[in-house]
């Protein structure tokens, strides 16, 4: 009974999904974006209800959600790190940064850590290689780093100073 | 047909289609140009590039299968420069393909590996690096087995699962080296809606999609393929056997007339029952309550015996016997002969009596024929469809995805009308959920709407009908208001469905078991016919009335005489001259007076009148209503003769059994829901011991007197061309691929047959509208059985499940007898998913399993009646219809319990 009460719970923020941002093949993007804005990833009994409302095989929006990084199917932790994997910060040491990451958040590579505080990906190039290596938490870059500059950053979140 | 226009390829001058596609033109011309993603049953992708050819006037190479044909088109198909370019794309596509073709499924019959053949491509002369890395195969569904390192992305089977079977499971995920196929929200194949149709399989040009069944059955060169149509539904499905020996190891489907290639899981996969050991292979008799076996000699006299006995002493009207929907026409034409001129007595029906009989009734009346009066294509093209009482999608898969079509390709207005929640309402732009047993209210609500709002075809009730005035005046009274407080559906949706069927040009209705069985079968379906009539939206292409017919072989078992009150082509045994006509042909004496019905047959076993029962193909015991009654009715009988492919649960009551051959083992004709009279041929060997049904007939016949030496299915036909006027233009000869469809009344090859029925005039003169008023179901919930039963099938399941559930394939997407039971129910006795219930009516009591779903309405329940450990039937109502003597199946009130 509660699946079925979440089913119903999403059909109703679909159609408010839908009202917003318009229906039709061509809006799944815009859709996906407004879903991710609301939930910080795509949660799937709402992608199924939007699917079934503007008449677009579920299928579909899966292939377009895969297509693109932006979009996600697993809750996000409250912190987004991006690990730069681009040329400048990988041959500055970006792998070294990753180790140290994963060595401070228990993470075994990319993910979201158990208490949901951080999560961890790899970005193709941030677009700031003169500060390489660099990571970007919740938006704000941070450049030049070593192992224990990025551990140490990350205990500054989770003390709530950063 | 388009224009024809010249243009040039490769030199030559070549005729073609305006706007056709300039790959399959420049293929048809004899150009064989490479390509790999291009099919022609779906939109073209350019996705494989293989096809490129240079156009004068155009920049670079084009993609020929994105070109439309038009005059003048100069193009270049081979010089070295595509042919290079050919040879470098199928040298990427190998360095990406797992190599292992000596394993492969499709080895010897696949596009890549013609092509690496054809440009001398191997994995050692390579330019690229092969590809290491493995992505995971995908085999968690039952029947489909996905190799995505097999995959060459050419989109086929993605826009063959949405544009020809309009289900849109399949998609594209990831990006570049990573894409592969995935199902629904990659998840699990299994766990997605996929139900095993296969025309991703179909449609796949290498390995990456094969059927998991073949699997390691055969290799490609040790299959020879013969075609017939599928033994299941009246779809009447053409398909393509492949087999090894005497054995099935794969169907495909065949481009046939009402199926384009499409098929279901059924038709596909069902096939194993076939090679199945329990196959009946020697006559049975029944001795000291123990079947032993028996030489035919030794069972056929037996029979022949006890019903010349039977027929002496009570008279030839104590012997009954069942014709079969699931035996060819042959079959049941010697049958209903055998009844007739041997026993005497028109006591002959079959199951139709179960399903259609309301359909034949009714129709009759109002159109003066009972059948499909459009063919199932011309679904595709009309603007609005209202499918009413049939669950299209499970019940007759591939009509389904015609009307999908219509509404995704087309942009048709679907409207369903259905108190479950079944998957075309998917598709809808109206649902309207009535109570169960109150069609007639909705129907009269829609039509006083469309009376008063002034959207009646005027002209056409003029010129081409009778009665209106008498209609007219029941209609005025059922005001949307009345139709609404007595269907349960809000008068809106009646109104806006009015205004969407009235309005649209054509407008086609389809409709089944959910109009005909109840009580009011007949009335219901006169009411259809009645809107149909209203709105001038019969006897035009596209438009019209057509009853779903349930099984591969119904619509003929009816045309063939296998009811009481007809001969071959519904000519009536009332009618002095058809049966002085009868008379003269068959030299006999023939009964005038209408024989029973299926229910009247049991209702006599029970008392005692009908003494011997001669069934042949079918299992009452399972697919009657209010089975303990019939087991009383069995039981009783002095003498029960069954004829099938299995020991069914009728078998078991039997005092001989007969053993025959299956569908893929015979020839001769079915004919399908749209009145299409197909060749079936024999693609295997009958099991040793088995004899042709006909054949055990005229055996019989013989011992009890009467001559009957038909060599062949042929010879049969023969005799019914010449008795029966809508079959007289039917020989075997002149059938071929597509068939023809009845009525067909002249020898003439060009002669086809009706595409659709009643243009200009109806079958009967003038339509005729009857009035009809709303009369409720026989039994409704009440305090002491507070639910709402009605019965049906699923797709994975046939009937009684005598075939379906022997197939393994089948079995695992359902192996057993469950019961939806919409939440409220669930909620109030305390059950969960998958517990023990037991579900009691006036009738009888059975035990199975919960499954809780909005798909039925709030307080009911729906119990598919395959599976005979929990059979729906035991529940049923056994109320008749008074004109068509049809069970109310659909309608009962019972009692839920958690175990």
């Amino acid at each position: 009974m509660g699946v079925e009460n979440a089913a119903y719970v999403a059909a109703d923020e679909a159609r408010e999904i839908v009202a917003l941002v318009g229906s039709g093949p061509d809006k799944v993007i815009p859709l996906l974006q407004e879903i991710q804005k609301r939930h910080n990833y795509l949660p799937e009994d709402l992608v199924e209800a939007v699917a079934e409302e503007i008449n677009v095989p579920v299928a579909d929006i899966y292939g377009v959600a895969t297509f693109y990084s932006q979009f996600r199917f697993t809750p996000m932790g409250k912190h987004l790190i991006k690990v730069c994997k681009g040329t400048a910060c990988h041959v500055q040491g970006a792998d070294m940064l990753s180790s140290a990451l994963c060595e401070e958040l228990g993470l075994e590579g990319e993910g979201t850590t158990s208490d949901m505080e951080f999560t961890m990906e790899t970005v193709a190039c941030l677009g700031c290689c003169s500060l390489a290596p660099v990571v970007m938490i919740d938006g704000k870059v941070f450049g030049k780093l070593t192992s224990s500059k990025v551990k140490k950053l990350i205990k500054g979140y989770r003390d709530g100073k950063n | 047909m388009g224009k024809l226009v010249t243009i040039k390829i490769d030199g030559k001058e070549v005729k073609a289609e305006e706007g056709a596609n300039l790959l399959q033109a420049a293929r048809d011309a004899g150009f064989d140009i490479p390509g790999l993603c291009y099919y022609d049953k779906v939109s073209p992708s350019g996705a494989c590039r293989l096809c490129v050819v240079k156009i004068e006037g155009m920049r670079g190479l084009t993609a020929s299968c994105t070109v439309k044909v038009s005059e003048g088109l100069n193009v270049t198909a081979f010089d070295e420069e595509l042919e290079d370019h050919r040879k470098s794309l199928t040298e990427l596509l190998i360095s990406e393909h797992k190599f292992g073709c000596m394993t492969c499924e499709v080895d010897a019959a696949c596009g890549l590996e013609d092509l690496a053949y054809r440009y001398d491509v191997t994995i050692d002369n390579l330019p690229y690096p092969a590809r290491k890395d493995l992505l995971p195969v995908e085999a968690t569904s039952p029947v489909i087995l996905y190799d995505p390192n097999k995959c060459i992305l050419c989109e086929r089977c993605v826009k063959a699962c949405y544009e020809i079977q309009g289900k849109g499971i399949l998609s594209f995920a990831e990006r570049g080296i990573d894409t592969y196929v995935a199902t629904d929200l990659g998840g699990l194949w299994v766990d997605s809606d996929c139900d095993g149709c296969g025309e991703c399989i179909q449609a796949c040009p290498v390995g990456a999609l094969v059927p998991k069944p073949s699997i390691g059955k055969a290799r490609r060169w040790e299959v020879t393929k013969e075609e017939t149509i599928c033994p299941y539904c009246g779809v009447g499905c053409r398909i393509e056997v492949e087999k090894k020996g005497n054995e099935i190891v794969k169907i495909n489907g065949a481009d046939g007339p009402a199926n384009d290639g499409r098929l279901c899981v059924k038709g596909r996969f069902g096939y194993e029952y076939q090679m199945n050991n329990d196959r009946l292979t020697t006559p049975l008799i029944r001795e000291n309550g123990q079947f032993r076996e028996a030489s035919w000699d030794e069972a056929l006299d037996l029979v022949a015996s006890k019903f010349t006995e039977i027929k002496n002493n009570y008279g030839n009207d104590a012997v009954a016997g069942l014709a079969s929907a699931r035996c060819t026409n042959e079959d049941n034409y010697v049958f209903q002969k055998f009844m007739r001129a041997v026993i005497g007595t028109n006591n002959v029906d079959h199951c139709a009596r179960l399903c259609h009989a309301s359909t034949v009734a009714g129709l009759a009346r109002a159109f003066g024929s009972g059948a499909m009066t459009n063919s199932i294509k011309e679904f595709e093209f009309a603007d609005c469809i209202l499918v009413t009482g049939s669950n299209t999608t499970e019940t007759h898969p591939v009509i389904s995805t015609y009307i999908k079509n219509a509404v995704i390709n087309h942009g048709a207005k679907l409207i369903v009308v259905d108190p479950r929640r079944i998957d075309l309402v998917k598709y809808a732009t109206l649902w309207l959920r009535q109570k169960n047993g109150t069609d007639v209210a909705w129907l009269n609500g829609m039509m006083n709407v469309i009376v008063n709002e002034g959207l009646a075809d005027k002209a056409f009730i003029e010129s081409r009908t009778e009665g209106y005035e008498e209609f007219e005046k029941v209609v005025k009274e059922y005001t949307p208001e009345k139709a609404s407080e007595i269907s349960g559906i809000p008068k809106e949706q009646i109104i806006e469905a009015a205004r969407v069927y009235a309005g649209a040009e054509n407008a086609s209705i389809v409709f089944s078991m959910g109009i005909t069985q109840h009580v009011t079968g007949t009335d219901n379906v006169l009411s259809v016919a009645n809107l149909a009539m209203l709105t001038g939206n019969v006897g035009k292409l596209y438009s019209g009335v057509n009853p779903l017919r349930g099984q591969n072989n119904v619509q003929g078992a009816c045309d063939l005489g296998g009811l009481p009150n007809v001969y071959p082509g519904y000519q009536k045994v009332n009618d002095p001259e058809i049966k002085a006509k009868f008379e003269a042909k068959w030299g006999a004496k023939l009964d005038d007076k209408v024989g029973l019905s299926v229910t009247e047959i049991m209702d006599g076993a029970g008392k005692g009148t009908v003494k011997a029962l001669y069934i042949m193909g079918e299992n009452p015991m399972v697919s009657d209503p209010n089975l303990n009654h019939v087991e009383e009715s069995m039981e009783k009988l002095d003498f029960l003769v069954v004829q099938d492919i299995f020991d069914t649960e009728t078998a078991k009551f039997a005092d001989v059994i007969l053993p025959s051959f299956s569908s893929y083992e015979k020839w001769g004709t079915f004919t399908n829901t749209e009145r299409r009279i197909q060749m079936i041929n024999p693609v295997l060997d009958p099991p040793e011991g088995t004899k042709d049904d006909w054949d055990i007939i005229q055996n019989i016949s013989k011992r009890m007197g009467y001559e009957m030496n038909y060599t062949n299915a042929d010879e049969i036909m023969e005799e019914i061309s010449d008795v029966s006027p809508i079959y007289g233009g039917v020989h075997f000869k002149k059938l071929g691929n597509d068939g023809v469809q009845w009525p067909c009344k002249t020898d003439a090859e060009e002669d086809r047959g009706v595409l659709f029925l009643h243009e200009g005039t109806f079958s009967r003169g003038l339509g005729h509208f009857s009035p009809v008023d709303f009369i409720p179901p026989a039994e409704l919930p009440d305090n002491e059985y507070p639910y709402m039963l009605s019965t049906g099938r699923i797709l994975f399941h046939y009937h009684t499940g005598t075939m379906t559930r022997k197939v393994g394939a089948l079995n695992a997407f359902e192996s057993g007898p469950y019961a939806e039971i919409s939440p409220e129910i669930a909620e109030r006795i305390k059950v969960n998913e998958d517990d023990e219930i037991r579900v009691t009516s006036r009738r009888g009591t059975i035990v199975t399993k919960a499954r809780i779903t909005d798909k039925v309405a709030p307080m009911s329940i729906f119990i598919p009646f395959h599976f005979a450990e929990a059979a729906a039937n035991r529940l049923t109502n056994d109320a008749l219809d008074p004109v068509a003597k049809i069970p109310e199946l659909k309608v009962a009130a019972c009692q839920v319990e958690k175990v």
